[in-house]
């Protein structure tokens, strides 16, 4: 019966990761071999593929990705960190509101405020502007960052708190003596977290920029041409652009839940 | 610590008005940090909001600025009137409801598979990650190109390797467009439901389980008595998220079927509203539409977040109270 199950277990685990595979495999195949039914995936490996896409110059928008996704992050922890520490360790009065009005606005679809962003983009001359668009990122993510800076931040004991203020340790010795300990990984968490839903974002990229600041979703978007084979090549650039998320993703498995719960579930 | 703050007030006492002056400013010392966090998230989600309700209420065509005006309830009439938009609204219902129902059971099943010993379980757990840490634009590609696509997609790929020369090779996406997209979107959310679900099973008292077993109880009874009731906040929870980004989906509708074939959803529609017809005044209308949509899913959501909160900041309440 435990047999049974646990391989069942890997039976599930490798039909969701087969997709995933099936798309490195193909990104390594010629085109020809790529578009074969029955599938053939012994077909001799070639880098044929990412050469081709690397050759379409695809910087522009990786560039654009990676400045719209650090940029953003690191303008949310900038808002977010200080926030969180009036939510948790010397917090506010209505603190409690005021955590869930940033998560309210988490919940307010962002279809619904796309037309008004929109129009002040065309009426300031921000449209196809990485810099406008890294500000809407940040607005996206910073009720998550709130919200897990101040779950990893209430973890701060208390007693080490008081003792350090009663001790007369200052306002500097005590962030970088108590408090860091315990920020700095949810810090790392919450980058990563902030990091990944910016480079996924397809929505505000597709409507708000153009050939300047085209992200690289938004490149991928336009990479299908209806000529001739290209199965190679989409997974090439689905496996390069899928990269620094997979990447990030694996090395924060643990935090990823938290994250996503907005750090409810621990 | 409220007693360390009050000794130099108690030490040194303060005419009434130097002292409310004090009071004042230490009122807002304490809210300093949080001020530009909250002034900016006002300013770039609550003002665009605001304008989208009053453009709602305007008839205003990006295609003929001259007949700008106010419309009243007109555009709302339209959203509820148009074929497109009411099928959107039906289609948006429909896709969030399968898709968060169905990978919250696949995640359930996926979780108590991992909730035990087995060879490989790090490896097992990282595989089913993975179609979450794809991104979603190259996900919805590699759903329709690699694996949908009648001729050389891994499906029907799959369907010839099992029966031959006669298999049947159905079109996935014009055969069945809405279960296509829903197909994908449930695989890259199952991992994020398993997850949750993971950490909630994990988090379970395990006394009460042994307990229970010793008394022979059998494992339904155990998953039925003890796991379901502990696991509740976390279901809700993984539902009331994923109902809330899956509401949103746009990547899927618009790389997999471009919004055709009966699969445009809200989100989708808007953005064809807006970007292609350049009906200003409509596309808001929907877009209040779906955040009154939203705000119901939300309430529920607020309430289940807010009740692990409670349970967590009673949790921390009581450690003190024992360490003191």
């Amino acid at each position: 019966m435990n047999r049974l199950l646990g391989l069942a277990a890997w039976t599930a685990g490798l039909l969701f990761f087969a997709p995933v595979a099936w798309m490195v495999l193909t990104s390594l195949h010629s085109e020809p071999d790529a578009a074969t039914n029955p599938p053939s995936p012994a077909a001799p490996i070639t880098f044929d593929s990412y050469a081709e896409f690397f050759d379409s110059n695809p910087w522009p928008p990786l560039i654009n990705s990676l400045s719209a996704s650090v940029g953003s992050t690191a303008l949310v922890l900038l808002l977010a960190v200080p926030a969180a520490y009036a939510l948790s360790i010397k917090k506010v009065e209505k603190w409690s509101d005021v955590l869930f009005f940033f998560l309210s606005t988490k919940m307010l679809p962002v279809v619904a405020g796309l037309l008004p962003i929109y129009l002040v983009a065309q009426h300031t001359g921000m449209l196809d502007n990485i810099t406008f668009l890294a500000v809407l990122y940040t607005s996206m993510n910073l009720p998550i960052a709130v919200w897990l800076m101040r779950s990893f931040l209430a973890e701060v004991p208390r007693e080490i708190l008081e003792a350090a203020a009663l001790d007369g340790a200052g306002l500097v010795t005590t962030l970088r003596r108590v408090v860091a300990p315990v920020a700095l990984p949810g810090i790392a968490a919450t980058s990563l977290i902030c990091f990944i839903f910016s480079w996924n974002e397809l929505l505000f990229a597709r409507v708000l920029t153009g050939v300047v600041a085209g992200t690289a979703p938004v490149y991928l978007t336009g990479f299908v041409t209806s000529q001739g084979l290209f199965l190679a090549k989409v997974c090439a650039a689905a496996v390069v652009v899928s990269l620094p998320v997979l990447v990030a993703g694996f090395a924060a498995q643990d935090k990823l839940v938290q994250g996503l719960s907005l750090g409810a579930v621990k | 610590m409220t007693a360390v703050r009050e000794a130099p007030t108690r030490a040194e006492p303060a005419p009434p008005a130097r002292t409310a002056q004090l009071a004042a400013a230490a009122r807002w010392a304490r809210r300093a940090p949080l001020l530009p966090a909250l002034v900016f998230t006002i300013v770039v989600t609550q003002l665009p909001f605001v304008a989208t309700l009053v453009i709602s209420l305007m008839r205003w065509n990006a295609l003929d600025p001259a007949h700008r005006g106010f419309a009243g309830l007109d555009n709302y009439a339209a959203v509820f009137t148009d074929p497109d938009l009411r099928g959107a609204i039906g289609v948006t219902a429909l896709l969030t409801a399968t898709v968060v129902l169905v990978s919250l059971a696949l995640g359930l099943v996926l979780a108590l598979l991992l909730d035990r010993r087995f060879a490989g379980r790090g490896i097992v757990r990282t595989m089913l990650i993975a179609p979450f840490l794809v991104v979603p634009v190259a996900a919805a590609l590699l759903w329709k190109h690699a694996l949908y696509n009648p001729e050389y997609g891994l499906l029907n790929g799959v369907l010839t390797w099992v029966f031959g020369d006669d298999a049947p090779q159905p079109e996935w996406i014009s055969g069945m467009p809405l279960l296509a997209v829903e197909a994908s979107l449930v695989w890259q959310w199952t991992p994020f439901m398993m997850l949750i679900l993971l950490a909630g099973l994990q988090s379970r008292p395990q006394d009460a389980v042994e307990a229970a077993r010793v008394d022979g109880a059998t494992p339904w009874q155990v998953f039925r008595h003890l796991t379901l009731p502990h696991l509740r906040p976390y279901l809700e929870l993984g539902a009331l998220l994923g109902s809330i980004y899956v509401v949103q989906n746009f990547d899927a509708v618009f790389t997999i079927t471009s919004g055709g074939l009966g699969t445009a959803n809200l989100p989708y529609t808007i953005y064809q509203t807006f970007y292609q017809a350049h009906d200003y005044g409509q596309a808001s209308a929907a877009g209040v539409v779906v955040v009154l949509g939203s705000i119901v899913i939300a309430t529920f959501a607020l309430r289940v977040v807010s009740s692990l909160l409670r349970e967590d900041d009673g949790r921390a309440a009581n450690r003190t109270e024992v360490r003191a």
